[in-house]
């Protein structure tokens, strides 16, 4: 998506300080198709008017960021989640990606690099924010395999380099900073990570649902 | 060495190579004659030679002087005995000793470092020199060799006159302890306070650092918030509280202390004090955990100078600190997007880098690389391996 199309953004949060933020923030370079501030109302509006880019709350009123993507992506899965958050409860991250958000970042993000991410999500690239790179390290950490018959190792496991690449992110490093820091094309971070988030979501990873359980109890 | 000798005699230095090795080979001249240059000729790049200094050296004059009498020692001993060889033998051993002595305080830094390193280990070999067992064996040894000495000499000559050259061999050494005594225990006192002297300098160095993370790091952010009174105070008490429990109770300022007991715990807090300290953002990502032990905790006090350093001279208004917890060590990276430097180009003065990360992660057997250059902000690794993990 180029950038003088104008993203039509949905915003999705129960904070109105939060939207009014956002849309002082954005308002100059998306189009704002509309908000809510629970699951309910998100569901009908979004599948009414079908933005390019939804902005989800992960912590939300009825049934959290999960239910809003379990009610729209049957009806009209060209539509793409950023999901944000500022507390950072790992699972509640995990399980957002898993129900099919393609990125995640938190709220302490400044206002271009917010624009930057709805730009990315909406042309259908991944975004990794350091937090969410730090939950899926350690959310595959042990290097699997053990024990449990994985029916898909390679779905089940995170390859060197996009471990690498994920770490990088860790750190604090842009696209382009991992880009350069492992002499490879931005294209290519970009392929790493669209394939880490595919096996997040699709994993049927013994450990990854055991892991959000046990960080559950705690 | 040859290359000093061809320097001062004009012969090219492969020349001179060549000609020690054969003379070497004949006669063993040439070994001779190499020792005798390694002794009379500059080493490269200095003015004087481990003779000269030698003889300037007055200390290791008086070291020399010092074993004297115990040459005269055994040299009345033997005579006594009537062991003749012994008495010959000590002179050579002697020389030796006196030569070595002179040699080991005035070779270069980079020889004493050779000596030290390989050669007096050499002298150790065999038993660790802390160890206790060692040591006690060591005397029952010697007390089994001299009681055995003893009763050699009774049993051998059955009149009590054999004791008399014993008798007179105490008297020589009572009279030698008088003579000697006090000078010996000087000379051992000059050693011991030399020794303590340089216990000093190290502590020095590490209060130095201390104080510079907390006492000159909080002058400058008082510096810093000069228009807000309130701030100011608040700085000034927490730093008061700080010093006195380092002062009074020994806790060293700026560690974390009780209050965390897992790694992911003492990065959340060290967020919290830079945050408010500070006023920057600090991004944490921490993958794994684990218990805090000392080492955890000198990594989490290099941490803290990293990314206190990033927040008072990068400019960012972000840092990130990203930890990992892996089988054999822990990472931890702090970087900064800020104005970053040129390694090579920080004043020896800036204590914060050299001193505080590196040596501190040195001293619990860490250590830290820092990466940065001029508009590309700064990143610095802590790496520190786990107790128990083979390395």
């Amino acid at each position: 998506m180029s950038k003088e199309e104008r993203v039509r953004l949905f915003l999705v949060d129960d904070h109105a300080v939060f939207r009014s933020g956002v849309r002082a923030e954005l308002g100059h370079a998306v189009d704002l198709v509309g908000e809510a501030d629970e699951v309910d109302a998100a569901i009908e509006l979004i599948n009414e008017r079908v933005p390019d880019v939804v902005l989800l709350d992960v912590h939300l009123p009825g049934g959290g960021g999960q239910a809003v993507l379990r009610g729209v992506l049957p009806h009209h899965p060209e539509v793409q989640f950023l999901a944000l958050s500022v507390s950072d409860a790992p699972e509640d991250v995990i399980a957002v990606i898993r129900a099919g958000a393609r990125g995640y970042i938190t709220k302490t993000i400044s206002g271009d690099e917010l624009l930057q991410a709805v730009h990315r999500v909406g042309a259908g690239d991944a975004v990794f924010s350091p937090r969410l790179a730090g939950f899926v390290l350690d959310a595959f950490a042990g290097s699997g395999g053990t024990g449990a018959a994985t029916i898909d190792p390679e779905l089940d496991q995170l390859s060197p380099r996009e471990r690498e690449v994920l770490r990088l992110i860790a750190r604090g490093y842009t696209y382009k900073e991992v880009a350069r820091d492992l002499t490879i094309s931005a294209k290519t971070v970009e392929s790493h990570v669209s394939s880490v988030l595919r096996k997040l979501q699709l994993s049927t990873r013994h450990e990854l649902t055991k892991w959000a359980t046990d960080r559950r109890l705690v | 060495m040859c290359g000093g000798l061809a320097q001062a005699t004009g012969i090219d230095v492969t020349l001179v190579r060549i000609g020690f090795v054969l003379l070497a080979l004949g006669s063993g001249m040439g070994i001779l004659v190499y020792a005798l240059a390694w002794l009379l000729l500059p080493l490269e790049g200095e003015s004087t030679t481990i003779f000269t200094r030698a003889v300037t050296d007055r200390r290791g004059i008086r070291l020399v002087i010092a074993i004297i009498p115990l040459l005269v020692l055994v040299q009345v001993i033997a005579g006594a005995l009537h062991l003749g060889y012994l008495g010959s033998f000590s002179w050579p051993v002697f020389l030796a000793a006196g030569g070595a002595i002179l040699i080991r305080r005035n070779a270069s830094t980079q020889e004493r470092l050779w000596i030290n390193d390989d050669l007096v280990p050499m002298l150790h070999a065999g038993g660790d020199r802390h160890s206790r067992l060692t040591f006690v064996l060591r005397i029952a040894i010697g007390v089994v060799i001299g009681v055995g000495g003893l009763l050699v000499l009774i049993l051998g000559h059955p009149s009590t006159a054999a004791l008399r050259p014993v008798g007179g061999v105490l008297l020589v050494v009572a009279a030698i302890v008088v003579v000697f005594g006090p000078w010996w225990i000087s000379l051992v006192r000059d050693l011991m306070s030399e020794r303590q002297a340089r216990a000093l300098a190290e502590e020095r160095a590490q209060m130095a650092a201390h104080v510079h993370d907390s006492v000159l790091q909080t002058l400058a952010l008082i510096q810093r918030s000069a228009d807000d009174p309130r701030q100011v105070v608040r700085l000034a008490r927490s730093q008061e509280r700080e010093l006195r429990s380092w002062l009074f109770e020994g806790r060293p300022p700026g560690t974390i202390g009780d209050e965390a007991t897992t790694l992911a715990e003492g990065i959340g807090l060290l967020q919290r004090q830079i945050e408010s300290d500070h006023g920057i953002t600090v991004q944490v990502v921490v993958v794994g955990d684990c218990d805090l032990d000392e080492r955890l905790r000198a990594l989490l006090d290099a941490a803290r100078e990293a990314t206190v350093n990033a927040a008072k001279w990068s400019g960012a208004p972000q840092v990130s600190l990203y930890a990992e917890v892996e089988p054999e060590a822990i990472m931890l990276f702090v970087r900064d997007r800020g104005h970053g430097f040129a390694p090579d180009s920080v004043p020896g003065d800036r204590q914060g880098i050299a001193r505080s990360i590196r040596d501190r992660m040195a001293r619990s057997g860490g250590r830290a690389t820092i990466r940065s250059s001029p508009g590309h902000g700064t990143e610095v690794e802590l790496l520190m391996p786990r107790p128990g993990s083979v390395t």
